[in-house]
C-alpha cells in the first residue's frame, strides 16, 4: 500500500463545471423572468436605466424535492448549557414586521438580472397578447419610394452590379472560342422602380398636466405608463417621432429630460395643451404622413371655465389622430363621488365612437392593465 | 511542501499499520480550490450538469468568502480510495488530514454498510459518476439538453427515494405469480370429500397470473419509474439508474456521518499523538487544526442549535475505547450505523456530560430548550436522518390508463407533505412517465388530500 501525492493539475482550472450550470440556472431565470415579467415590472423594483436594460431582481430557482410539511414546533438537537424552557432566542413581537432591517438573516441570496427594453417589450406584448397597432387605412397614407427591382443593360455607372456582370461574362466566355475577357454586354445595372409603400411614421405627443395638484407618484406613474406606452409603439413604427407637452395654465413642448421635471403651481387648463397639441401636429406631423398617438395623464380636475373649450379642443384632435388615450393619475383613496370632468369629456367621445380609451392609474399595478386596455381598443378602434 | 508531506504521510501510514488500521490502498491529490469547491458542491468530482448543481455552487462560493465553509479534504471510498487535499492547506493540515483520511479508509473498508455498497457497486464510483456525466453529455448532444435536463429534473428530485435495503442491480418483477389454491382445506371439505358419490372433477387450473404492478408499495421510486414507465426511452433509463446508483453510493456516507467523521477524527488525534517524528511547531499546529474541527460551537458562542457531527462522533469514540478497548470500537464500527450508534452508545451520562439538548422552534421564530431527556436527544439528532433524509413516497399503482399513483405514508413520518413542492416533483415525475400522476398525502389539518399533475 502506497500513498501517492499525483502533481497538482493545471487543467482544474480550465473549466468549471459549477460556473457551467450556474449559467444554465441563470438561463432558466430569464426564461421564468419572462414568464411572470407583467407582474415583476408591476413591482416598484423597477429601475430603468438609460442605456436601455432594466435590472430585475429575482430569487434563486428552487429544485424541487419531496418535503414534509413545516412542523408547528419545529425540533432540533443541539448542545451547551441551558434547562428545558430557557429561551434561546427570543421570539418576535406579534405583528412586527418580519426582517427589518439586517435581521432577515435565511441567507438567502438575491441576484439581478438585466433585460434588455426591447426584449421586455416584445415578451409583453407576447405575454399581454396585445394586437399590433394598425396604421391608418388611407390613400394618402402612401408615400412614395424607390425600391430595386431588375437589371438593366444600361444604366448610371454607380448602380453596376458586379457580381451580376462577372457572371454574364463567365457565361459567355464559356461558349466562346478565345474569348474577351469583358465586353459591354455582360455589364448589368440595377434598376430602381417608382413604388409606393405605406407610411411608417408615428408620431406620439404626450402631454402631461403638471400643475399643483399632480403630485411626485402621480408624475411617476404618469411618466412609466408613457414609457411603456412609447415602447409599444415603437415596436410598430420604423420611426417614431415624440413631443413633450407639459401643462398648467398654460402649455409648453419640453424636451424628454426636462418633461418630468417641470412642475407649476398654476391651475389647470386643458384646452390650452389640446391647442397646442394641434397647432404643432399641423405643422410637424402632416397627418397624411404620419400615425398619431395622443397620451395624456391628468389628475382630471380642469378648471370649470375650461369646460367647453377643452371639449371642443379635444373633439377636435380626436379628429385627426390614430389613438388618443387619457389616463388619470390619482390614489384609490382619493374619494370621487362623481367622474372628473376630463373623463367625462373623454368618455363623451368614447361614446361618439372617437377613438379614445379612458383608463385609470391609482397604482403601479395598473400600469399593465391600462397599456392592455389601450393597445386592445386601440385595435378595435381601427377594426371597427 | 509536497516531499516533505509525503515522507510525513508514508510514516503515518507505518503508524496506522502498526495501530491495526485495515484499508484499500488511498490515492492523494493536491487540488486547488475551485476543485474542492465542485466537490463538495457535487458530491463526486465530475459529475451529471443539473442547474440545480449551480444553485448550490453559488451558495457554496457566498459561504467560502465569508469564512463560514472551508473543506480540508474529501475523501471518496473505493479500491482505492481517493483523496483530494486543498493546496493551500499548511503544511500542519496536510498531515493532519493525511491522517483523517486513513481513518475514513478504514472505516469505510470496515463498515458492513460501506462494505456491502463496496461489493454491490466495485470501488470505483469516481470513474464511474465520471462515465455517466459522459453519457448524460452524449445524450445532451443527440437529442438536446431541455430534454435531458427533463429527465434529471425528475430523477434527481427522486434522488433520495431509493431502497437502501435493496440491490444495486434489482431485476423487475416477477412476470407471473403461481396460481393461489382457492380453497382452504377445512374440517367440512374434508367431511364432504368422505361422503359416498362420485368424485367432483378438478378445476381446470387457472394458470400463473399476470403479477400486480406493483405489487406491494414500492419505494424504490427511481428503479420503479426506470423498469415501468410506459414510454421511457433507454437513454432516459440510464439516466434514472445512474442517478440511483449514485445515490446508493452516497447512502453509506449519509448514514453513518457521525460514526464515519469521529472515527476518523479519533485516528487522527492518536495518529498525530503517536507521531513523535513531527518537529512540535508542526504538532502544535495540526493539534490546533483538530481542535477547530471537533468543537462544539462557533468560536465565541456558548451554545450551538446543530450538532457537530465531528466533535459527537470523536467524543463517542473516544468514550467507547476508553470504557470497552479499541476491539470493541472495532467491532462497533464495523457493525452498526449513525443509528445503532446513537440509540446503543450514546448514554444519559454521555448526552449530559456533552450538554445535550432537544430545543423546539414556536412560532414567531422563538426557540426553547425543550429537553434534556437523552431519548429525546437521540431521536432529534436521528431525525434528519430517517429514510435516507426524504418522506415516505412509495408507488401503490399504475391504473389502467397508465397514471402513476403515489402514496405518502404519513402515519411514519408523522405529518403530510408540502404540498407546493410535491406538485413540483409530480410535474417533474409526470414529464418523464407521461402519464398522470397522482399523490396522496394529508395536509396541515391532517385531512386526506390528492395531488395531482
Amino acid at each position: 500500500m502506497t500513498i501517492r501525492i499525483a502533481a497538482e493539475t493545471p487543467w482544474y482550472d480550465l473549466f468549471s463545471r459549477g460556473a457551467r450550470d450556474w449559467l444554465r440556472h441563470n438561463q432558466k431565470v430569464r426564461s421564468a423572468v419572462k414568464e411572470s415579467l407583467p407582474d415583476l415590472l408591476a413591482g416598484s423594483d423597477l429601475i430603468t436605466r438609460p442605456n436601455r436594460t432594466v435590472a430585475v431582481p429575482v430569487k434563486f430557482l428552487e429544485h424541487s424535492r419531496f418535503r414534509l410539511l413545516d412542523a408547528q414546533n419545529g425540533q432540533g438537537a443541539g448542545q451547551g448549557k441551558g434547562q428545558p424552557g430557557d429561551v434561546l432566542q427570543p421570539g418576535k413581537e406579534e405583528g412586527s414586521e418580519p426582517g427589518e432591517g439586517g435581521g432577515n438573516g435565511n441567507g438567502e441570496i438575491k441576484f439581478v438580472v438585466e433585460l434588455k427594453v426591447d426584449e421586455i417589450v416584445d415578451w409583453l406584448w407576447e405575454e399581454l397578447k396585445l394586437p399590433e397597432l394598425k396604421p391608418k387605412r388611407s390613400a394618402t397614407m402612401d408615400e412614395p419610394d424607390y425600391v430595386r427591382e431588375g437589371w438593366d443593360k444600361r444604366g448610371a455607372r454607380s448602380r453596376l452590379d458586379r457580381r451580376k456582370t462577372m457572371k454574364e461574362a463567365v457565361k459567355r466566355r464559356a461558349i466562346q472560342v478565345d474569348p474577351v475577357p469583358i465586353t459591354n454586354d455582360d455589364l448589368r445595372f440595377r434598376q430602381l422602380m417608382k413604388r409606393a409603400t405605406p407610411a411608417t411614421n408615428a408620431a406620439v405627443i404626450f402631454a402631461l398636466d403638471v400643475s399643483g395638484s399632480m403630485d411626485e407618484g402621480q408624475r411617476r406613474l404618469a411618466k412609466q405608463f408613457f414609457f411603456f406606452a412609447l415602447q409599444g409603439i415603437r415596436r410598430q413604427y420604423s420611426k417614431v417621432e415624440t413631443l413633450f407637452l407639459a401643462h398648467a395654465a398654460e402649455a409648453w413642448e419640453f424636451d424628454e429630460s426636462q418633461f418630468f421635471q417641470a412642475s407649476s403651481s398654476g391651475g389647470t387648463v386643458t384646452s390650452g395643451v389640446a391647442q397646442l397639441a394641434l397647432q404643432k401636429m399641423q405643422a410637424r406631423f402632416d397627418p397624411s404622413r404620419y400615425n398619431t398617438y395622443f397620451f395624456y395623464a391628468s389628475d382630471g380636475e380642469n378648471a370649470a371655465e375650461d369646460r367647453e373649450p377643452a371639449r371642443a379642443a379635444l373633439a377636435e384632435l380626436a379628429q385627426v389622430v390614430n389613438y388618443a388615450g387619457y389616463v388619470e393619475t390619482g390614489g384609490v383613496a382619493t374619494f370621487r363621488p362623481r367622474e372628473t370632468q376630463l373623463a367625462e369629456l373623454f368618455g363623451e367621445l368614447k361614446a361618439r365612437g372617437c377613438p379614445v380609451g379612458v383608463s385609470h392609474l391609482g397604482s403601479q399595478e395598473d400600469i399593465w392593465r391600462a397599456i392592455r386596455e389601450f393597445f386592445t381598443e386601440q385595435s378595435l378602434e381601427k377594426a371597427a | 511542501m509536497t516531499t516533505e508531506l509525503e515522507e510525513y504521510a508514508a510514516r503515518i501510514e507505518g503508524l496506522a499499520h502498526r495501530l491495526g488500521l485495515d484499508y484499500y490502498p488511498v490515492d492523494f491529490e493536491v487540488a486547488p480550490q475551485s476543485l474542492m469547491t465542485e466537490i463538495a458542491v457535487y458530491g463526486l468530482p465530475v459529475r451529471m450538469p443539473h442547474w440545480s448543481f449551480g444553485v448550490r455552487y453559488i451558495h457554496q462560493l457566498v459561504r467560502q468568502s465569508m469564512g463560514h465553509s472551508k473543506i480540508f479534504e474529501v475523501m471518496f471510498p473505493g479500491d482505492p480510495c481517493r483523496a483530494f487535499l486543498m493546496d493551500g492547506n499548511s503544511l500542519a493540515e496536510n498531515t493532519l488530514v493525511t491522517a483523517h483520511v486513513l481513518g475514513h479508509a478504514d472505516f469505510s473498508k470496515n463498515n458492513q454498510l460501506f462494505a456491502r455498497f463496496h461489493d454491490m457497486s466495485g470501488g470505483n464510483i469516481v470513474e464511474k459518476a465520471a462515465a455517466h456525466a459522459h453519457r448524460i453529455h452524449q445524450a445532451i448532444e443527440a437529442v438536446g439538453l431541455e430534454k435531458v435536463e427533463t429527465v434529471l429534473d425528475a430523477a434527481l428530485a427522486l434522488e433520495s427515494h431509493v431502497d437502501v435495503t435493496g440491490e444495486l442491480h434489482r431485476a423487475r418483477y416477477a412476470e407471473f405469480v403461481k396460481e393461489k389454491k382457492r380453497v382452504v382445506e377445512g374440517d367440512f371439505r374434508k367431511r364432504f370429500r368422505t361422503l359416498p358419490g362420485e368424485s367432483e372433477p378438478a378445476a381446470p387450473p387457472i394458470g400463473p397470473l399476470k403479477t400486480r404492478v406493483p405489487p406491494h408499495p414500492e419505494f424504490d421510486l427511481l428503479w420503479f419509474i426506470a423498469q415501468y414507465a410506459p414510454d421511457l426511452e433507454q437513454w432516459e433509463r440510464d439516466i434514472f439508474l445512474a442517478v440511483r446508483a449514485e445515490s446508493l453510493y452516497f447512502y453509506p456516507v449519509f448514514a453513518c456521518q457521525i460514526m464515519n467523521e469521529g472515527w476518523a477524527s479519533y485516528w487522527h488525534a492518536r495518529l498525530l499523538r503517536d507521531a513523535d517524528f513531527l518537529p512540535s511547531p508542526l504538532y502544535l499546529d495540526a493539534i490546533k487544526a483538530h481542535s477547530d474541527v471537533v468543537r462544539p460551537f462557533a468560536s465565541g458562542e456558548q451554545t450551538a442549535l446543530a450538532i457537530n457531527p465531528y466533535h459527537l462522533g470523536f467524543t463517542l469514540w473516544e468514550h467507547i475505547v476508553e470504557r470497552h478497548g479499541l476491539d470493541k470500537a472495532r467491532a462497533v464500527m464495523k457493525e452498526e450505523d449513525d443509528f445503532g450508534f446513537i440509540r446503543n452508545w450514546l448514554d444519559a451520562e454521555l448526552a449530559e456530560k456533552l450538554d445535550l439538548f432537544v430545543y423546539e422552534t414556536r412560532p414567531g421564530d422563538e426557540i426553547r430548550v425543550a429537553n434534556r431527556d437523552v431519548g429525546a436527544v437521540r431521536e432529534a439528532i436521528l431525525a434528519p436522518k430517517f429514510n435516507f433524509g426524504a418522506p415516505r413516497v412509495a408507488a401503490v399503482e399504475v391504473k389502467s390508463d397508465g397514471g402513476l399513483v403515489l402514496a405518502h405514508e404519513h402515519t411514519s413520518d408523522g405529518r403530510g407533505l408540502d404540498a407546493a413542492r410535491a406538485r413540483k416533483v409530480l410535474e417533474y415525475t409526470r414529464r418523464v412517465w407521461r402519464r398522470p400522476v397522482r399523490l396522496h398525502t394529508v395536509n396541515e389539518r391532517a385531512e386526506p388530500v390528492e395531488l395531482a399533475a
